[in-house]
């Protein structure tokens, strides 16, 4: 089963500099986590190479119904998390 | 007297195609030879504004979505409120944008709409261009107006402003002494440095500018063209921006809309 | 699925590893990764535009080859652009569960250059895959 992931985060880099010539402070999401009912099935660690509005797109065996959640963390200390429910038939 | 007939009927054939009456300019681009700027973009932008999921411009659909719903100002309204379920009440509405308002008599894009009725219908504080509230409102309401025909007209009245308009669109300016039409109508599907050269419609807006790793509305890419030929912005709300918003749709009337796009 | 940021916890360390922009940082990065280990050429599929639309976003998948059996799977992915201030872009972890070794997401590219997958597999040994990209500036300035 694919699952795709779409994040709303701006990947800051911490290369930019604001419109007075600050920088601003580098904040990425630096960690993913995957768990299907209560299982780690994916990570990822990341940095500021991947594109801000990030976007992952990873396979995982549907063995059985249940529950996926999903966790992010940045380097602010910000998580986020969701979830999804699956049901298995066959 | 055949002479003459043959104006009537002209004439006739003129005021059924709804568009400018009697001095209805022609059309620079032909309607069979309008393309989106999708079709000029890269390969990996267009991917992404097919995609509904990933589509980075869809989070502003979303936050647009969850706004219109959101009571705002001293009124306790929302947009649903007076608006109702905007997929029907809102469905062709930016089709019509930019357009004469009846109660000042000013043109109006969306973004300007949205503003005057935040402002004096919701009694809120006023919402700023670029702002992700009124990213996200222009984003949901042109949205639902998805795959339908820009459709602007141009009235009398409306006529001064698209003179204008048309004006600033063929004026070179800047340090490098271009013209919007240097580019978009002289010179559209050829290469400018790795790009392709779009014709300068402005039906997907707003757009998810990789460029910009965000989305903006159609007159931050006004001021990116601006700055890219080195002539001074214009700031925000320029009546000069919504001059050459309503030639732009004019322009393009006929192309979907396919808000939000994708562009490099 | 999509995502809300939430309320804070404690400050996670990023686990990326930080280099100077060299491709002998690639190196020194997957020789901790293989540990000396010898790195195989095949298996990894790294797909990636030959030119980029924009250095901000650019789509890639990678893909290993393996039956993904509880006995004979793919245990990581780390991805590598030696041009980038940052070369180790990301890491992804799998497992038997994973049933497939494919990810695909977007990466920033600052140059051209060559991006470089390896894999770990759960036998002890490490394949590579790699990419080509040319990475141009924008047509215009952008003062927006």
């Amino acid at each position: 089963m694919e699952i795709r992931i779409a994040i709303q985060h701006p990947m800051e880099t911490g290369f930019r500099r604001d419109a007075t010539g600050h920088e601003i402070p580098k904040n990425v999401i630096n960690a993913f986590s995957c768990r299907y009912n209560g299982v780690e099935v994916f990570r990822a660690e990341m940095g500021s190479g991947i594109a801000a509005n990030p976007y992952l797109d990873f396979y995982t065996i549907a063995d059985a119904s249940g529950e996926l959640i999903f966790d992010w963390t940045d380097d602010s200390g910000q998580t986020g998390s969701e979830r999804a429910s699956i049901v298995v038939s066959g | 007297m055949r002479k003459r007939i043959r104006c009537g009927l002209l004439l006739a054939i003129a005021l059924t195609a709804g568009v400018a009456v009697s001095e209805a300019p022609q059309r620079p681009i032909p309607s069979g030879e309008l393309r989106s700027g999708v079709d000029f973009t890269g390969p990996d932008a267009r991917a992404l504004q097919q995609d509904d999921f990933a589509n980075p411009g869809v989070f502003w659909v979303e936050l647009g979505e969850r706004l219109w719903r959101q009571p705002a100002g001293s009124s306790g309204k929302s947009c649903e409120s007076c608006h109702g379920d905007a997929r029907t009440s809102m469905k062709g509405v930016a089709t019509r944008y930019p357009l004469l308002d009846r109660g000042t008599g000013r043109l109006l894009n969306l973004e300007g709409r949205i503003m005057q009725c935040t402002e004096q219908r919701q009694r809120a504080p006023p919402l700023a261009y670029e702002s992700e509230a009124l990213l996200a409102l222009t984003t949901y309401v042109r949205h639902q107006s998805r795959g339908m025909p820009v459709s602007v007209t141009i009235d009398s009245q409306a006529r001064s402003y698209f003179e204008k308009g048309r004006a600033l669109y063929y004026q070179r300016m800047g340090q490098m002494n271009l013209s919007c039409a240097n580019c978009h109508q002289e010179n559209w599907g050829r290469n400018l440095g790795p790009e392709t050269i779009s014709q300068g419609h402005g039906s997907d807006y707003p757009v998810y500018r990789l460029e910009w790793q965000t989305l903006g509305s159609l007159q931050r890419r006004f001021r990116s063209c601006f700055s890219g030929v080195r002539a001074e912005m214009l700031p925000y709300g320029a009546p000069e921006y919504l001059d050459l918003e309503l030639y732009l749709a004019w322009r393009g009337n006929g192309l979907p809309i396919e808000t939000p796009g994708v562009r490099r | 699925m999509r995502f809300a940021a939430l309320a804070a916890i404690p400050l996670a360390a990023s686990r990326v590893a930080h280099a100077q922009s060299t491709t002998d940082s690639v190196d020194a990065m997957v020789a901790k990764v293989t540990g000396g280990a010898p790195l195989k050429t095949g298996r990894v599929k790294l797909e990636l535009p030959q030119l980029a639309d924009n250095s901000n976003s650019v789509s890639l998948k990678v893909s290993v080859e393996s039956p993904m059996t509880s006995t004979d799977y793919v245990k990581s992915i780390h991805l590598y652009a030696g041009k980038n201030p940052r070369p180790n872009i990301a890491n992804f972890y799998l497992g038997p569960r994973a049933g497939r070794a494919q990810i695909a997401t977007r990466i920033r590219l600052a140059a051209t250059q060559r991006v470089l997958a390896v894999a770990a597999l759960s036998d002890g040994s490490f394949y590579s895959g790699a990419a080509d990209v040319a990475v141009t500036g924008a047509a215009c300035y952008d003062g927006s």
